[in-house]
């Protein structure tokens, strides 16, 4: 009986650091938000917490939020309910542009190409560099200015009259490009948000489906080519059945980091109303407004929402897998 | 031969397109650290009055060039009034502190959930997985309440332990696939030799973890190295603030000047990309590990 008990214990206590850590830093402060979701709830040292049920939900998706001090509106349009369509906008870029063109570098690479390692550590090595570095960058790249390389690129090539309209239809023609900033346009700015996107994250998802493809086995795609398959049959009906489970963690990692992402947009732009993200909309109510009922009511909906696309990107990776079996 | 012909082209034409996407991937980088090198002048392009012949001479903009003048001065600028050293140790801190923590629960969690037989464990380790899911802005309200309540605001800690937090399921998914791999008859061999639950941890498990180390810290160390978020909320005061939020506010002081911002962005980079180079299929292989065992 002894034993079992100090047994037990050695089992609490191995678990104790994580649990600490865990339940007190990522599950208490859930129920937290869900709690200071319902309150409205200005100021962190004062306790001015009023229990106000659905408010602030119904505020996020009405036309004005207004600033707890000054008690003045500062945004007057349906905000979050742009900033939502703006993450799954930037969501759908990087499932149906940014991991096809992943897949497609991977199978290249891994059926055994010259310089493989060279090129597969070179698409790689973004992926490491901090997204501030990144958002930085390419604010540079995008600069109105004399600077601004892509500009200058485009002036070079004589051809900034009819390149930008082809990225957005509705700026007249006298604001463009020499006077307007890439990211500071509504219709531009998240395009040209997406592009660093890309151009960082397409390596790691390459990565991941590289790792996969190496895993088939030998033997399964020998006797494929020896039942006289060619390359795009043996693409499409072992390789990419073969890792589907890895498709479904790509999936689910550009889905949820685009709901998540927060750095790219907060560095790449001065004022990230042209492509607001829920995120980038808690900022700003949280510690620019005070308005902490408000940011946790983001919270939770990003939470929800995480949980939710992870359930249903699994359910559907499911399914398909059982119509082939 | 005809076929053969076409072989040549064809692969050739994937060695074009696969060579352009490496100039796409490597031009920010050379581009970043040409003008970290150059002044403003050079980069805008600037006209002098000549002195002899009293015609104003035109000098083009150099964007893409190497630099014609390496003016290093913008790194000493980006270290002494951009504070850069100091950020880069806050930066070092926060993270060795963070990844030896993370190290540390993940690999006792691992061990009572895969090496110690009790009802509940399969739960539990479920559990622990939900933190893969969970967004860091879940902790961003609760955590700065609790740590404005204990004051802790502005303090290395004020980073360390959320970080350490949001890298435990990764840790504890990393470490399982690991320690499965350590045969269970060392813990009976111990057992038998008179180990406790802790001397088998301690003596026989952990000595056998070390490449579990390397995978989980190269995670954590990407995870801490990298962020924004808490960074800039938990943190406001210059002298715990770290190299993310850095460069950001630098940016905010030098908005004109692109020599001491191109110097500070190289800065913050350089050590990734060192390591990367030569610790690079290490690195891929903990992002592997890290997602297919999800």
């Amino acid at each position: 009986m002894k034993k079992t008990f100090s047994y037990r214990l050695n089992i609490f206590l191995f678990l104790l650091p994580a649990l600490i850590l865990f339940v007190g830093i990522l599950i208490a402060p859930i129920a937290m938000s869900a709690y200071y979701s319902l309150n409205d709830f200005n100021s962190v040292a004062g306790k001015s917490m009023t229990f106000v049920w659905l408010d602030n939900y119904k505020e996020l998706f009405s036309r004005t939020l207004l600033n707890s001090e000054t008690g003045k509106a500062f945004v007057n349009d349906k905000f979050m309910g742009d900033a939502l369509v703006n993450s799954l906008v930037l969501a759908a870029l990087s499932v149906f542009i940014q991991l096809p063109l992943a897949l497609l570098i991977a199978l290249k690479l891994s059926k055994g190409i010259t310089g493989e390692r060279a090129y597969l550590s070179v698409f790689f090595m973004p992926v490491l560099i901090s997204t501030v570095i990144i958002g930085r960058l390419w604010m540079n790249i995008y600069d109105p200015g004399k600077a601004g390389i892509l500009n200058a690129a485009l002036k070079a090539m004589g051809i900034d009259q009819w390149l930008f309209p082809w990225i957005t239809k509705h700026i007249s023609s006298s604001k463009l490009p020499f006077t307007g900033q890439w990211t500071g346009f509504k219709e531009t700015a998240l395009g040209a948000a997406f592009i660093p996107i890309l151009w960082q994250y397409v390596g790691y998802h390459m990565l991941l489906m590289y790792a996969g493809i190496k895993g088939v086995p030998a033997d399964l795609l020998e006797a494929a080519k020896l039942d006289g398959c060619r390359e795009g049959q043996v693409n499409r009906y072992i390789i990419i059945p073969y890792i589907k489970p890895i498709l479904k963690v790509s999936v689910i990692f550009a889905v949820t980091g685009s709901l998540k992402s927060f750095d790219l947009i907060y560095t790449l732009m001065k004022d990230t109303t042209k492509a607001e993200l829920p995120s980038t909309l808690m900022y700003k109510l949280l510690f620019l407004h005070n308005r902490y009922g408000l940011g946790s009511a983001i919270a939770v909906i990003l939470i929800a929402l995480c949980f939710l696309f992870a359930i249903l990107i699994s359910l559907a990776f499911r399914d398909k897998g059982e119509k082939v079996s | 031969m005809k076929h053969n012909v076409k072989k040549i082209l064809s692969s050739a034409l994937v060695h074009i397109l696969l060579l352009a996407l490496v100039f796409i991937n490597i031009f920010p980088l050379y581009w970043m650290v040409t003008f970290s090198l150059k002044t403003n002048d050079e980069i805008l392009g600037y006209s002098y009055k000549d002195a002899e012949t009293g015609q104003r001479v035109q000098v083009l903009p150099n964007h893409v060039g190497l630099p014609h003048h390496w003016e290093w001065g913008n790194y000493t600028e980006a270290m002494k009034t951009g504070n850069m050293g100091q950020y880069f140790i806050n930066s070092l801190a926060v993270t060795v502190l963070a990844i030896t923590i993370t190290l540390i629960a993940s690999f006792m969690a691992t061990y009572a959930l895969t090496r110690l037989v009790w009802k509940g464990r399969k739960t539990m380790s479920k559990f622990f997985m939900l933190g893969l899911t969970i967004p860091i802005h879940a902790a961003i309200v609760p955590v700065y309440v609790m740590l404005s309540k204990l004051g802790l605001l502005n303090t290395y800690s004020a980073l360390i332990f959320p970080y350490s937090a949001f890298a435990l399921a990764m840790g504890i998914l990393i470490s399982t696939g690991f320690m499965g791999d350590i045969p269970y008859d060392l813990d009976e061999a111990a057992f038998l030799d008179g180990c406790g639950t802790w001397g088998i941890f301690l003596r026989v498990i952990a000595p056998l973890m070390m490449p579990a180390i390397a995978t989980v810290g190269i995670y954590t160390f990407l995870q801490c190295w990298n962020e924004l978020l808490f960074a800039t909320v938990f943190v406001s005061s210059g002298k715990y603030r770290t190299l993310p939020v850095g460069v950001q506010q630098l940016f905010g002081q030098y908005t004109t000047r692109w020599g001491p911002i191109g110097a500070a962005l190289t800065i913050a980079t350089m050590p990734t990309l060192i390591a990367y180079a030569f610790l690079s299929r290490r690195i891929q292989g903990s992002f592997i590990a890290g997602a297919v065992k999800g």
